[in-house]
């Protein structure tokens, strides 16, 4: 009897532990589930930042696990597309108002508005020795200079802005043609169809070969490119991180590379 | 808001010019191509006809790739257009006139070519014994039994060029008077959140392709019964 006792004993407390045991493995299990299970988010990018943001992303899931989803466009159809309940929970602007506009009219998180990067616009050409400053656009030796368009990329209404300084925008008006991104306005000149054009700095500066100015900031006001949470991420745990990883350190390297300037002190 | 942009009105002509000048060359060139594909017995006959048939399957941005790379400097269109010293054949009217030929050739070809086949060899062997030339054949006999697949090839040519977006988008650089056509100046409106002026135009688009279909519905229904 005493054996079958201190069995049933034996039996009730090995039990016990396994049951412990399981308890604690599952536990562990959880959390490190919990930890790789990765979320993804839907961003919208302005289309400068297609390169930059795309090495962001590879940086981001390394160090989170998370998953973007990108999608790239020109930031006035992207506010428009918002407004009709897109299912993006993440915006790169090309600009400032739009971000703040969705926010003040409850469809970007109040408070969450901030500068990612400060976008430089460069006057270029595939050819070397074409562009030589402000003098080619005074000269106006080419058939064609292409720009996105002013009405909804901030880096079209920058190219107009720069014209207009210079008081040339009436006489280049005729050679004008319009993308409707600012991805479109630099395949017009990669293909030469158009001899120069308007571009975001970061779309050329790995190339080498052709020929470029860099538009004073004198002559246009600085494109302040900034990031809202959307109302549709708010309760995403990728979302939200993300945007604290593009204030982070990291992400401001690859901005920096990429030739946009970073907002001073926003660093955390 | 009130008043209309008083360029609203631009886009709507030269679209209808660039859908008229596109279809009237559609008919030139897409003709005797429909009537090869018909009459012809040669074994390569259907690679010609799936080359035609290409612009249906692919996407307009395919097509407005591969034509912004041959109208520039480095590509044939460059070659042509320095012929009245121009640089490339993108960015103008003439331009987004052979986008649109190739766009819209099988919406052309495609109904000629039903047509023709739907006549069969017997009429023009007739003709033949009678001693109709095969060109007074085809004049005579074969064009105007097919008259209703040349209606249908122009309806559709027509609307197809009215309706094109994605090429010129890619081609054209959207400049007004010239290239900036309805779809773009849509397109331009929803962008820039001008939803009035949008609605405008893409309401008369929609109205216009109602019309368009069933313009066509009631053509088939009156060839059937000829044909019946």
């Amino acid at each position: 009897m005493a054996d079958e006792s201190s069995l049933s004993t034996l039996r009730s407390h090995a039990l016990k532990h396994v049951l412990k045991l399981a308890l604690l493995g599952a536990v562990a299990v959880g959390l490190s589930a919990g930890q790789a299970f990765a979320a993804s988010a839907h961003v919208a990018v302005a289309a400068n930042f297609t390169e930059p943001v795309k090495e962001i992303a590879a940086a981001f899931k390394a160090k989170t696990g998370h998953e973007l989803v990108l999608s790239f466009g020109a930031s006035g159809p992207f506010y428009s597309q918002i407004t009709q309940d897109a299912p993006f929970e993440v915006f790169l602007s090309a600009d400032s108002a739009r971000p703040k506009k969705l926010a003040d009219e409850g469809l970007g998180v109040k408070d969450s508005v901030f500068t990612y990067a400060i976008g430089k616009l460069v006057l270029w050409s595939k050819a070397p020795g074409v562009v030589k400053g402000e003098a080619t656009l005074k000269d106006a030796k080419f058939a064609k200079l292409s720009i996105c368009n002013p009405a909804a990329a901030p880096y079209g209404a920058a190219a107009v802005e720069t014209m207009q300084a210079l008081k040339l925008d009436a006489e280049l008006k005729p050679k004008l043609v319009e993308g409707a991104n600012i991805t479109q306005a630099y395949q017009f000149v990669q293909t030469g169809n158009a001899e120069v054009g308007f571009v975001a700095l970061s779309q050329v500066i790995n190339d080498k070969d052709g020929s470029r100015w860099m538009v004073p900031q004198s002559l246009y006001k600085p494109i302040t490119q900034d990031a809202v949470l959307l109302k549709k991420g708010e309760a995403n745990v990728a979302a939200k991180a993300f945007i604290d990883f593009l204030k982070g350190p990291e992400s401001r390297a690859i901005i920096e590379k990429y030739g946009y300037e970073v907002a001073p002190g926003k660093a955390s | 808001m009130t008043g209309l942009p008083p360029d609203i009105w631009q886009p709507v002509w030269l679209t209808i010019e660039l859908a008229a000048i596109t279809t009237i060359i559609l008919l030139i060139v897409g003709t005797p191509i429909a009537w090869w594909l018909a009459r012809s017995k040669a074994a390569w006959k259907e690679g010609v006809a799936a080359v035609v048939a290409m612009p249906l399957v692919l996407p307009p941005t395919v097509l407005g790739f591969y034509l912004l790379v041959l109208m520039g400097p480095d590509g044939p269109g460059g070659a042509i257009a320095g012929l009245w010293g121009g640089r490339t054949l993108a960015f103008t009217f003439g331009g987004l006139v052979f986008g649109s030929v190739i766009y819209s050739m099988p919406f052309v070809v495609q109904p000629i070519r039903n047509a023709f086949d739907a006549i069969g060899d017997r009429p023009l062997e007739v003709a033949a014994t009678l001693r109709a030339s095969p060109l007074k054949a085809f004049w005579t006999v074969a064009v105007p039994l097919a008259r209703p697949g040349f209606l249908a090839g122009a309806v559709l040519g027509f609307a197809h060029t009215v309706g094109e977006f994605g090429i010129v988008l890619m081609i054209g650089g959207n400049i007004p008077g010239s290239t900036k056509v309805l779809s773009v100046a849509i397109y331009d409106y929803v962008e820039t959140s001008q939803w009035r002026e949008a609605n405008i135009l893409a309401g008369g688009m929609a109205a216009f392709a109602f019309v368009v279909i069933l313009t066509m519905m009631m053509l088939e229904k009156r060839t059937a019964r000829i044909r019946g």
